[in-house]
């Protein structure tokens, strides 16, 4: 029965994993950008919210509302006026750049904030769980970030295959050349994405924040998981991503079971795995669907 | 009539190669004119120069009356000006039927909607939730010209339709230009194949490395001045500008 609860623990940890990564996955099965900041940039995440928390008055359950649309528009600007001009000039330029904006990111948060942690208060969500059964007892929180990993992901995806700029968005991953032929303006469409893969980093950030401290420099660690996640499920696709961070999640939790330290070293192990039997991962796809 | 597009003196340069050599061309409305030569002759340079993916390094491009030399792709597509690309390039993920809203992109008013694309091409209609790569060449050729049309273009150009196409699967295409052009709509097309080419063009310009050799209407050409032209051999190129 442990072991149900530990693989219940680990799915709900997945989602958040889940959620981290789409945007990187998106980002890169969009306009082949690997976006080595994607990690501060959930941290940062935290830190505005830290800052606006006080100023609005917003609890801090629901402060997504001024993070989230304040990194979309941050994401489209950064793609638009950073990013953009770097894809004109090769692909190892915008590794680059993503790496420049991630140390630049870091050590604003650190010459801000100082190197201390911080977490969101999101009141008793915290401490209160469900007990299901006398072994099996789900943390509100948990669930409350699971559900949020799958309306975002959902979301997403209705926007991806359902409205006139996301069927664009699938379009120029596939084609560019035949994307500008009906009309539409590449560099519009590759922010439109970078736009979404910034909102749904930010959401977990947030997510982050709530579970758990965060540093300035904790960036890169999350970064790694999210690539995990990415490349289990196979590059560019949002549904083998999603599958990509529940294993990392189950892992991670059966792992700590046996030993702590296992619990950070076996999502690794078993992505060690993964890449080894399946390199394109578990659902290769063209593009993002 | 004035002309609904107008190159004139129109070079292009890949690096130090000039693929295109000041070509002079006009097209109007209704009208199939199309640009014949061999492999590398610099056909479907202009045709993408005229889409605006590549940039001229002399001349002009009026579309409409209006200079679109410098604008960008989108906006000469919101212009009226379609382009079918060589090898098609569908949305390979997405299905027949997203395919073809994606080419209503630009929000350009017309005629052309999904189900008027269908009728051109019945076929479509049952297939239309398969995805694009699951095609044959033929078909994927019919929903890129669909596309294309979904932009309600007032100029349609199309690059090597004939490439990698069965016969009957070209013939069905070429079927559907004359209804297109008897609306209104302008083609400009590139083709290998001569014999198809004359057959449903009004005018026909041949290209030889870049430099437009013979011009003219199929009915006032021999096959040997083509064949002259088409090949760089004889003196083909003392026709140019007679019959234009």
């Amino acid at each position: 029965m442990t072991i149900l609860n530990d693989i219940i623990q680990g799915i709900l940890l997945g989602g958040l994993f889940a959620l981290f990564a789409c945007g990187l996955s998106l980002m890169f099965g969009v306009m082949d950008v690997i976006n080595l900041a994607h990690g501060d940039v959930a941290v940062a995440g935290v830190y505005l919210a830290v800052v606006l928390i006080p100023a609005s008055h917003i609890p801090a359950l629901w402060i997504f509302v001024l993070v989230v649309p304040a990194f979309m528009i941050g994401g489209y600007l950064v793609q638009r006026y950073l990013l953009q001009p770097s894809l004109d000039s090769g692909a190892i330029t915008t590794l680059l750049v993503t790496f420049g904006l991630s140390i630049v990111l870091e050590n604003v948060l650190l010459e801000v904030f100082t190197a201390n942690s911080y977490s969101l208060n999101v009141g008793s969500l915290v401490s209160s769980s469900w007990q299901v059964s006398s072994q099996i007892s789900v943390p509100y929180l948990d669930l409350v970030i699971l559900g949020v990993a799958i309306v975002v992901l959902v979301a997403l995806q209705l926007f991806l295959v359902r409205t006139r700029t996301g069927r664009l968005v699938r379009a120029v991953a596939d084609d560019r050349e035949a994307a500008e032929l009906v009309g539409a303006n590449y560099r519009h469409l590759f922010a439109v994405a970078a736009a979404l893969a910034f909102g749904t980093v930010a959401f977990a950030g947030l997510a982050l924040g709530a579970y758990t401290q965060v540093s300035p420099t904790a960036g890169p660690t999350y970064l790694l998981y999210g690539f995990e996640a990415v490349v289990i499920g196979g590059l560019g696709s949002l549904w083998g991503t999603l599958a990509g961070g529940l294993v990392l999640g189950v892992a991670t939790t059966l792992g700590s079971q046996v030993d702590p330290n296992l619990g950070s070293m076996l999502p690794h192990l078993v992505f060690l795995f993964v890449l080894a039997v399946r390199p394109r991962g578990f659902f290769p796809k063209r593009a993002v669907t | 009539m004035s002309a609904l597009l107008e190159v004139s003196d129109l070079s292009v340069h890949h690096g130090q190669l000039e693929a295109v050599r000041s070509v002079d061309l006009t097209v109007t409305a209704g009208e199939i004119v199309a640009m014949i030569g061999a492999n590398g002759a610099g056909k479907s340079t202009l045709l993408r120069t005229i889409a605006g993916l590549h940039t001229p390094s002399r001349g002009t491009i009026h579309f409409d009356g209006r200079d679109v030399t410098g604008l960008p792709v989108h906006a000469r597509v919101a212009a009226g000006i379609a382009l079918v690309p060589e090898g098609r390039h569908m949305f390979g993920s997405l299905s027949v039927e997203d395919n073809l809203i994606a080419g209503a992109y630009s929000r350009r008013r017309g005629p052309w909607t999904v189900d008027k694309v269908v009728e051109l091409f019945p076929w479509i209609g049952e297939r239309r939730r398969q995805q694009a790569w699951q095609l044959s060449g033929g078909e994927q050729q019919a929903v890129a010209i669909g596309r294309a049309l979904m932009s309600n273009p007032r100029l349609l150009l199309l690059d090597e339709l004939s490439l990698g196409l069965s016969p009957i699967a070209l013939g069905r295409i070429y079927a559907v230009l004359p209804e297109l052009v008897s609306a209104g709509l302008g083609v400009l097309l590139v083709e290998q194949d001569v014999a198809q080419a004359l057959s449903v063009a009004a005018r026909v310009h041949c290209l030889l490395e870049g430099r437009q050799r013979l011009s003219g209407r199929p009915s006032e050409l021999s096959m040997s001045e083509i064949e002259a032209a088409y090949f760089g051999t004889g003196r083909a190129a003392a026709s140019v500008g007679e019959a234009q």
